[in-house]
């Protein structure tokens, strides 16, 4: 037995989660079925039948499917195969069932299925399994049965509008903070809080203020250096990630892309620009923004990516000496398959950066991180799960490695998360970048001191 | 024998057409009526121009990714709908009986053996299917006692059919049977994984339209 083999033994089948057995031990089965038919009946509709009457049980959509690759092609990690063990049995059940196999609707939902949409552009309808499984979520969410982890980012999103329990002083002093340790390099730098009538709003994710703060003061110093009327809220919505949107719990997931275009409105900006994350992205413009009955962002939104290589088409920022390796660029499932973006964040790595190679598959095409849709928020009971469940990124990476890579440049949060798991158990040899990381350390800074 | 046969060609013709035709205008008015009022998204986001590109697309072998990653399901996925179409609309035997019986008028038949070959590929395309669900395994998986009625009853006109034709057996018989199975199969187009005749341009239409106009991206 392999070395990999023997790692795939750990026991994924019984994994404790106080969230998911805390929750079932209160259920009865009176209630499970009328929350159950309650969401079928008064959430979904057409859409929903047309998907489980028309899906003619191909298999087809299999291979899309990192966790089915990763797990030696189990049938039951295949889309299809997760479709089964969810919804068919909801319908076929009519939703008579019992507390445990609520538990293993939740394991399938939120630990084994990235949402990523992969497997939708694999089926020859074009099925979309992620919106069957995002139901099969929200099903769990109003039984009271989600994961802990992601329970409490849901909790902290509800009491104070971030992930992260930040708190409104802690937010300002963090962005304080930064512009102070910036103002060593750049003495004029700012970080304008709460400036009405700026251009830009940025806004974050929780887990910037709280842990890796350096990207506040990088993102500083490229608006800076770009010269950009820029400012950040001082009040809640300055976080644009929204774990409510994987939970189940649409309402809070609702109400968090509110507030966070409510503080754009408040600062009277022309528009908003985000951090290099794309769960967030993915959380105002598909989500948050239909559920308050947007069609599309009531004020623009931009990601990062699409912010930065404006700012080097328009010559506002360049390059000083390029990122002498080689790298390769990771696309987030929600800013390329959900938006598109993957041309332009390699024209900003080409860039920057000496020798770009291409991982296959690529583009909107790509394979997940196996962090995102919420996975990687269901915290460590499920992390050896989640690592040995992308092994298919890992040879994806070795793949490039051996073509001499010895950089990722991955734009995305989730992507970090999941891809930094997977470089440290499988041992690749690569470093992880965010395009911003790569920008702030190689742009001319003509406003910087020496 | 022949009592069986003139019901079977005579008042079930009319009734298995007008279950067909009856029941998908239902099945489809009820659908786009529900999403219309649940599921609006699908005609807000709607984008003709993306859906008929990924018709195209998935409609042709090699179109898509995936298309290309499965050559030979490709292939006879490609080869079985197409017969399906042309066999029962272009034969010979169909377009007399139309014209003599019914209608009154008829269009271009295809040749006899181009009917007989096309009617063998999708009996063999039925034979393919049944030997996916039961080897490979992310199939087989899904794959319930219903998914083989299904095959039997798209099979089941075809190979009468192809044995009336043939010869092969009582001929009577067998002419009826193909009849009585077209019915059946007409009839159950509605109301069972047959509907996907008609839902695919839907939910595939409404898939290209989020990929193409709301995300930038190509669904295949």
């Amino acid at each position: 037995m392999s070395e990999a083999e023997a790692k795939k033994k750990i026991d994924i089948d019984n994994i404790q989660d106080a969230g998911l057995d805390q929750g079932v031990a209160k259920l009865t089965p009176e209630h499970i079925e009328k929350v159950i038919n309650q969401v079928m009946d008064a959430e979904t509709g057409a859409r929903m039948k047309m998907y489980v009457d028309t899906c003619v049980h191909c298999g087809l959509c299999s291979e899309a499917c990192h966790w089915y690759q990763s797990y030696d092609r189990q049938p039951r990690f295949s889309p299809v195969g997760k479709v089964k063990q969810t919804i068919w049995k909801i319908v076929h059940q009519k939703g008579k069932l019992t507390p445990q196999e609520v538990r293993e609707l939740a394991v399938v939902a939120y630990t084994e299925c990235n949402l990523c949409r992969r497997c939708q552009q694999y089926c020859p309808f074009g099925i979309e399994i992620a919106y069957m499984i995002a139901m099969v979520r929200r099903i769990c969410h109003k039984l009271g049965v989600t994961p802990q982890y992601m329970q409490d980012t849901c909790h902290s999103h509800s009491a104070t509008l971030n992930q992260m329990w930040v708190k409104e002083d802690e937010w300002t002093d963090s962005l304080q903070w930064q512009e102070d340790e910036a103002r060593d390099e750049f003495p004029d730098l700012r970080i304008p809080v709460g400036k009405e009538g700026a251009e830009i709003m940025y806004s974050v994710i929780a887990p910037e203020p709280k842990f890796r703060t350096q990207l506040i003061y990088q993102a500083a110093s490229i608006f800076h250096e770009s010269g950009a009327d820029w400012t950040m809220p001082e009040t809640r919505g300055w976080d644009n990630s929204n774990m409510a949107m994987f939970s189940g719990d649409t309402e809070l997931a609702g109400r968090i892309v509110k507030e966070h275009f409510e503080s754009a409105m408040r600062l009277k900006v022309k528009r908003i620009v985000m951090g290099e994350c794309g769960h967030a992205y993915r959380a105002v413009y598909d989500v948050g923004n239909r559920w308050n009955a947007w069609k599309m962002f009531p004020i623009p939104v931009i990601h990062s990516v699409q912010f930065f290589y404006e700012l080097i088409t328009s010559g506002k920022i360049k390059c000083a000496e390029k990122y002498p390796e080689k790298v390769s660029f990771n696309d987030p499932c929600n800013i390329s398959r959900g938006m598109g973006l993957h041309d332009m964040g390699r024209h900003v790595t080409e860039v920057f950066c000496d020798e770009l190679i291409e991982m296959h598959p690529n583009r909107e095409h790509n394979l997940c991180c196996c962090a995102g849709g919420g996975v990687i928020n269901c915290g460590p009971p499920w992390k050896n799960k989640r690592i040995l469940g992308n092994s298919a990124k890992a040879d994806q990476l070795k793949r490039v490695v051996d073509l001499g890579v010895t950089t990722i440049v991955a734009p995305c949060h989730n992507c970090h998360g999941g891809l930094d798991d997977i470089i440290h158990h499988y041992g690749l040899p690569l470093k992880l970048k965010f395009l911003g990381d790569i920008i702030y350390a190689h742009m001319e800074k003509t406003r910087a001191v020496e | 024998m022949n009592a069986f046969y003139n019901l079977v060609s005579g008042p079930l013709v009319w009734v298995a057409f007008a279950v067909f035709i009856g029941g998908s205008v239902w099945k489809m008015t009820s659908l786009l009526s529900e999403a219309r009022k649940k599921d609006n998204h699908i005609f807000e986001y709607w984008s003709w121009g993306h859906a008929i590109l990924s018709y195209i697309h998935w409609l042709l072998p090699f179109g898509s990714e995936n298309s290309k990653q499965q050559p030979v399901m490709s292939l006879v996925t490609f080869l079985f709908h197409l017969g399906i179409i042309l066999v029962p609309v272009f034969t010979m035997g169909h377009i007399v009986l139309l014209e003599e019986g019914a209608l009154g008028w008829s269009w271009p038949t295809l040749p006899d053996q181009v009917a007989d070959i096309a009617a063998w590929v999708v009996v063999g395309g039925c034979c393919y299917f049944a030997w996916r669900r039961l080897t490979l395994e992310q199939v087989r998986y899904v794959t319930s006692p219903a998914d083989f009625g299904i095959l039997i009853m798209v099979a089941a006109p075809f190979v009468t059919g192809l044995m009336a034709y043939h010869g092969w057996g009582d001929n009577l018989l067998m002419t009826s049977l193909h009849m009585f199975s077209g019915e059946i199969m007409l009839v159950a187009i509605p109301f069972t994984r047959l509907s996907h005749m008609l839902t695919f341009w839907v939910i595939r239409g409404y898939t290209a339209s989020e990929f193409g106009a709301v995300r930038h991206v190509r669904d295949w």
